[in-house]
């Protein structure tokens, strides 16, 4: 029986972590996969901790995932959205948070619009956090799931070649993607129009493309993004049509690859911008197990940071 | 620290003994009815695996159904150590609901892990029945009142000792080794 603990007591975002540590979120996680999809899905592991699911920006898909994971594992759950809170009357974060954290809760997950705002948390509070997206930054449990896709689909990630296509710039699945598939020793390159690729993308030190249909004959695995439109405040694009007719990605296009690639896609789809329809909905795409794999990865990062601390 | 151990049951004494085992099951389960082995992860998914061989080679070729269970997820110490337990994988194929299920591990202590197996089997069903095989009872230690149906061999010892298993699969050789408490 040996014992494994993760290097850090928060997930702030996958630059903080090592590869160890997703090696062995990936083990516990392919073990929570066969839980879940046992007659009785349930374990007691966490039946003793509480969680606070703290939302001040939207979501179905990751909160739903969240609470299914935190439920799977017998956790006691609280949530809590800006959009009905005290937040609007002017508290500040911290007060919110500690307020929250009186009523005795162990754990945080914590979705922010602004950059940093976890990292800033975990510097002045005791519970542990897991960050489910803050603003353009990380967002580390989608990267996680998102990895564990491909390696269920094409094997291990070292050598792989992988291509991220859409917004970069305004993307945190970007961000904490690019971490997390170099950390695991793939190549990874950015497609997307120049205005929607960062200026300074090569301190990342990844490939970049302008020309879909390059990216796409030189990778194994796609990862297309969704167009932010509630973070298009400037014109980065001239319109939606055009970006479908250079970025959009149809059956089309990928049957006149010289080879079959996967693809996947974070959610939520617009359909007919980025993916058309019949490659969202074929044997190629990987986006329903992703979303599967989403709850998996969610109880082995919450059960591998709750198991660190002692009563 | 501890290098003192002391051979307690050696190969040809250990041979017997899970000889003895396999008849005892066939005694109780002649046909192997409605009977599966489940070895909890990992020294007793070894001792299971040995124990079906036993009673395959004893009733003449019938194979009883065998998996292997991690409780991992069920232990009740969970946060009661420096960190988790690392899990191992679950495979049982067969239908637990109706059946008789012999759980089997190598040592049987305090009964934490045999309480946390039984509340993970349900998880795969309603069996009609459940029985405890152990290869070593270590009785006085118990936490929980949970008694073994086969036993292989019952040592006393106090809380500081340690019992191990070791396996010709993994060492080269079948024993017991028995390591007392260290004097104060």
């Amino acid at each position: 029986m040996t014992e494994t603990a993760l290097s850090t007591k928060h997930l702030l975002g996958i630059k903080y972590i090592q590869r160890e540590d997703i090696a062995l979120i990936f083990e516990t996680a392919a073990q929570f996969k066969q839980v879940i999809n046992r007659p009785i899905k349930k374990v007691p592991s966490l039946r003793d901790i509480t969680i606070a699911n703290l939302f001040f920006e939207n979501s179905t898909r990751t909160r739903l995932s969240f609470e299914l994971a935190e439920k799977r594992l017998s956790a006691d759950t609280i949530n809590f959205s800006a959009a009905s809170s005290s937040v609007k009357k002017g508290e500040s974060l911290l007060d919110t948070v500690n307020n929250i954290l009186s009523m005795k809760v162990d754990m945080i997950v914590m979705r922010h619009p602004a950059p940093g705002a976890p990292m800033f948390l975990s510097q002045h509070i005791d519970a542990n956090i897991i960050n489910a997206g803050d603003g353009t930054h990380e967002h580390p449990t989608q990267a996680l799931l998102d990895a564990f896709s491909i390696r269920e689909s094409v094997g291990e990630l070292e050598g792989k070649k992988i291509v991220i296509v859409g917004d970069i710039t305004h993307s945190r699945v970007a961000l904490s993607n690019i971490f997390c598939l170099q950390k695991l020793g793939a190549e990874v390159m950015v497609c997307g129009p120049p205005t929607l690729i960062p200026q300074n993308i090569n301190a990342l030190d990844v490939k970049v493309e302008y020309d879909v249909k390059k990216a796409l004959e030189w990778c194994d695995v796609a990862n297309v993004l969704r167009i932010q439109l509630e973070r298009q405040d400037i014109q980065y694009i001239p319109s939606l049509r055009e970006y479908t007719q250079y970025y959009g990605i149809d059956k089309a296009l990928l049957n006149s690859l010289s080879k079959e690639i996967t693809i996947l896609h974070p959610g939520p789809i617009n359909r007919g911008v980025e993916l058309s329809s019949d490659v969202a909905d074929s044997d190629q795409s990987i986006i329903l197990q992703q979303v599967e794999n989403g709850v998996a990865i969610r109880m082995a990062v919450l059960f591998l940071l709750a198991g660190q601390k002692r009563l | 620290m501890k290098k003192r151990g002391k051979n307690i049951l050696n190969n040809e004494r250990f041979g017997l003994t899970l000889t003895r085992l396999g008849h005892q099951i066939i005694e109780h389960y002649p046909d192997f009815e409605n009977l599966c082995i489940i070895g909890i992860q990992e020294s007793g998914v070894r001792f299971g695996e040995r124990i079906q061989q036993i009673l395959q080679q004893l009733s003449g070729g019938k194979s009883v159904p065998f998996g292997k269970l991690d409780i991992t997820f069920f232990r009740d110490d969970f946060r009661r150590r420096d960190a988790p337990i690392s899990a191992k994988s679950t495979e049982i194929d067969f239908l637990v609901e109706g059946k008789t299920v012999l759980i089997v591990d190598d040592v049987l202590y305090t009964g934490r892990t045999i309480h946390a197996a039984m509340t993970a089997i349900q998880n795969f069903g309603r069996p009609d029945k459940i029985e405890l095989m152990v290869l070593v009872d270590r009785r006085f230690n118990r936490h929980f009142p949970i008694e073994a149906d086969y036993t292989g061999i019952t040592v006393d010892a106090l809380d500081d000792s340690y019992v191990r298993v070791d396996w010709k699969e993994e060492v080269g050789k079948d024993r017991i080794m028995f390591y007392p408490a260290e004097r104060k």
